[in-house]
């Protein structure tokens, strides 16, 4: 039953885990289906929601205002500068890139990641901010089963609980709206949808505002996890495995991609790490993801991939 | 420009075909090998030696190797720290000599201590069998899913080189400290000495593969760079052509990461090829131009010169600016060069160059 006991903790550690995983992959398949631009600014983005929210808000608690108001405040503050950044983003980088491949546009939203990251640190400081927006501590379950129970991070259920929110809200929004209608026919074919009428830049512009506000959604879970600090911008190097797995153009895939990964590298840490060396964690999703794309280029819940000359 | 081609008749095809077909440029060239091998040694500070040339010179040559996958082939990479720290360790190895027990056939390899100049080329070898290796996948996926694979090469790596103590000889801080660099009895220890030996090394590999991509193998790469399908079609293999580009551009990038840790670190720990390597080595060719082994040159002057300078004007100008602000402000400016010269310039500083010396051939009477 210890063991038992102990796999339960693992896996339901690792499974919450995923869904954080997923909160920042959700951003990146919200790109790609609309406009086809892998965004790897994604992270940076992550870390300029957290500093855009962090700050303001320390100044607001600081200067008197009562927390709810500087919360408020703060996170209206945030959106601001994520609206302001996707409109410079779609003006400036990728605006006068359409048309182009891929692959150059990865590099373009390469040099976007160093710019936000540089600017960012730049404007609101480059330490670490500590953001306590949910409750960190733990619950143990099933103390009458278990010996111990099994040990749940509070933060952990409040990010699944919003990542279920999120994508429950991103769906109606894709499916239920006429934005959202737009948005899946850019994604289709970007020179039919603009033939009956579908202005592009303004749908790139809605596409990066709600992915920075995904970014600014991530943002106060991660934040409140690890602190806002430079090294948030590596989770978008831990949500690209999620993406090759799930899929990059399916939302559900990025959610069950993340359950995947999440899972798959605690377990592999906790019983596989002592044999070889420990640390797998690593680089244990990227072998999954490696095993994905030989098997299955197109991830598992992603299209097709047909190329025609 | 100041001279032009007018009067030199090509009358065979293999002049037509000359690595520089126009004589002005063979003499410049030579000018500029004997500045490299005597003016500099004799006039350069040790400073400017150490810090600047050996790593320019050493980061053009990884630059070179990364252009050959990434700008001739179209391959794109995330994983070159991964072979500049195979490169770097394999010759370690080599050079303290290979003891791997293999208990379970019963047998062992064990290669005595070499020296250090086959080290560093069979370093090379290791990193283009991983290349070859981590390159299959490329015949069946390309763009950002070849990206991630080469990110799982550049963290599985990462993690091997600071977990697996088999390949730092057991050292218990996991950093590892280069053999004296003695070639056929000549031993490279002053700054001097490390300089002439990375300027031989880059230019013996700089004129191969100037060579190569000119030649059928290099036509073939960019056609597959250009359309792989219709490459495919006009019967090219994309087997033989991607696996060879992985295992010239790793072989060369292998090589530098053997120089970068034997010549210009010493010591080294697994940090110094690490993810932040692989971006550096990337955006060298993105600046200095896709697919131009000037532009390699370019592009390592260009990133490695970027922060220095930002370090000593605003010093020389008696403007106070903190380490931090520098750093932001590097990053700042080569994402905002990235973008661009993506978007005005693909081709990088190299194609400025032939811009402007195309504007030049006609000044002062561009009409």
């Amino acid at each position: 039953m210890i063991a038992f006991g102990q796999f339960a903790e693992v896996l339901i550690g690792g499974l919450l885990a995923g869904v954080l995983y997923s909160l920042v992959a959700l951003g990146f398949v919200l790109i790609f289906k609309a406009s086809g631009v892998f965004n790897f600014a994604q992270g940076a983005m992550v870390l300029l929601a957290g500093l855009a929210l962090v700050r303001p808000l320390d100044y607001l608690v600081a200067h008197g205002f009562p927390v709810w108001a500087a919360i408020v405040l703060g996170l209206a503050f945030a959106a601001v500068v994520m609206a302001a950044s996707a409109w410079l983003i779609e003006r400036f980088v990728l605006g006068p890139l359409v048309n182009q491949d891929g692959l150059t546009l990865f590099m373009a939203t390469i040099g976007a990641t160093f710019i936000i990251e540089g600017l960012g640190q730049l404007i609101f400081g480059s330490d670490v901010y500590p953001l306590r927006l949910f409750p960190v501590d733990a619950w143990f379950l099933f103390e009458n089963l278990f010996p111990g129970g099994i040990l749940v991070n509070k933060l952990d259920v409040w990010g699944g609980l919003i990542a279920g929110v999120l994508v429950a809200g991103l769906a109606i929004f894709f499916q239920k709206t006429k934005t959202g209608r737009a948005l899946r026919a850019v994604a289709d074919d970007h020179a039919a949808a603009q033939s009956v009428g579908i202005p592009i830049s303004w749908i790139w512009f809605v596409v990066w505002l709600v992915a920075g506000l995904v970014a600014l959604v991530a943002a106060t879970v991660w934040g409140t996890k690890l602190g806002v600090q430079f090294s948030i911008t590596f989770l978008a190097l831990k949500a690209l495995p999620v993406l090759i797995i799930g899929g990059f153009t399916s939302v559900p895939g990025a959610i069950v991609g993340g359950l995947i990964v999440g899972a798959g590298e605690k377990v592999a840490e906790v019983y596989l790490g002592p044999l070889i060396g420990g640390g797998i964690e690593y680089w244990f999703a990227y072998v999954l993801a490696l095993i994905v794309l030989i098997g299955r280029p197109q991830g598992l819940f992603g299209e097709r991939i047909i190329e025609r000359i | 420009m100041l001279y032009r081609e007018a009067g030199q008749f090509k009358t065979s095809y293999s002049a037509d075909m000359a690595m520089f077909p126009i004589r002005q440029d063979r003499i410049a060239l030579v000018l500029l090998l004997l500045v490299a091998f005597i003016g500099v040694p004799l006039l350069a500070s040790d400073y400017f030696l150490r810090a600047i040339f050996v790593p320019f010179l050493i980061l053009s040559l990884a630059a070179i190797g990364v252009n050959i996958l990434v700008g001739y082939c179209g391959q794109i990479s995330l994983g070159s720290g991964a072979f500049m720290a195979i490169g770097a360790y394999s010759s370690y190895k080599f050079c303290t000599g290979v003891h791997l027990p293999l208990d379970w056939i019963g047998a062992q390899i064990s290669i005595p201590p070499l020296p250090v100049l086959p080290s560093i080329l069979l370093g090379g070898l290791m990193a283009a069998l991983v290349g070859i290796l981590f390159g299959i996948p490329s015949l069946r996926i390309k763009g950002l899913y070849l990206a991630v694979a080469t990110l799982a090469a550049q963290f599985f790596f990462d993690w091997v080189f600071i977990r697996v103590q088999w390949f730092t000889n057991y050292a218990p801080s996991g950093s590892v400290s280069a053999p004296e660099l003695n070639f056929l009895g000549w031993i490279a220890h002053s700054s001097i000495d490390r300089y002439l030996l990375c300027l031989m090394f880059v230019v013996v590999f700089a004129f191969i593969a100037k060579n190569l991509v000119r030649g059928s193998l290099g036509r073939q790469w960019m056609a597959i760079r250009d359309m792989d399908i219709a490459a495919e079609l006009m019967g090219i293999r994309p087997l033989y052509a991607k696996l060879t580009a992985f295992a010239v551009s790793s072989f060369m990038v292998g090589i530098a990461g053997a120089l970068w840790a034997f010549v210009y670190l010493g010591a080294w720990e697994p940090l110094a090829f690490d993810i932040n390597r692989s971006f550096q080595l990337l955006f060298m060719v993105i600046i200095g131009g896709l697919g131009s082994i000037l532009g390699s040159f370019l592009g390592a002057a260009f990133i490695l010169v970027l922060p220095i300078l930002l370090d000593q004007v605003p010093h020389a100008l008696g403007i106070p600016i903190s380490v931090e602000t520098i750093s932001h402000l590097v990053f700042i400016i080569t994402g905002s060069l990235i973008c661009y010269l993506l978007i005005v310039e693909p081709h990088g500083f190299a194609r400025l160059w032939g811009i402007a010396k195309e504007k030049l051939r006609l000044w002062p009477y561009p009409y």
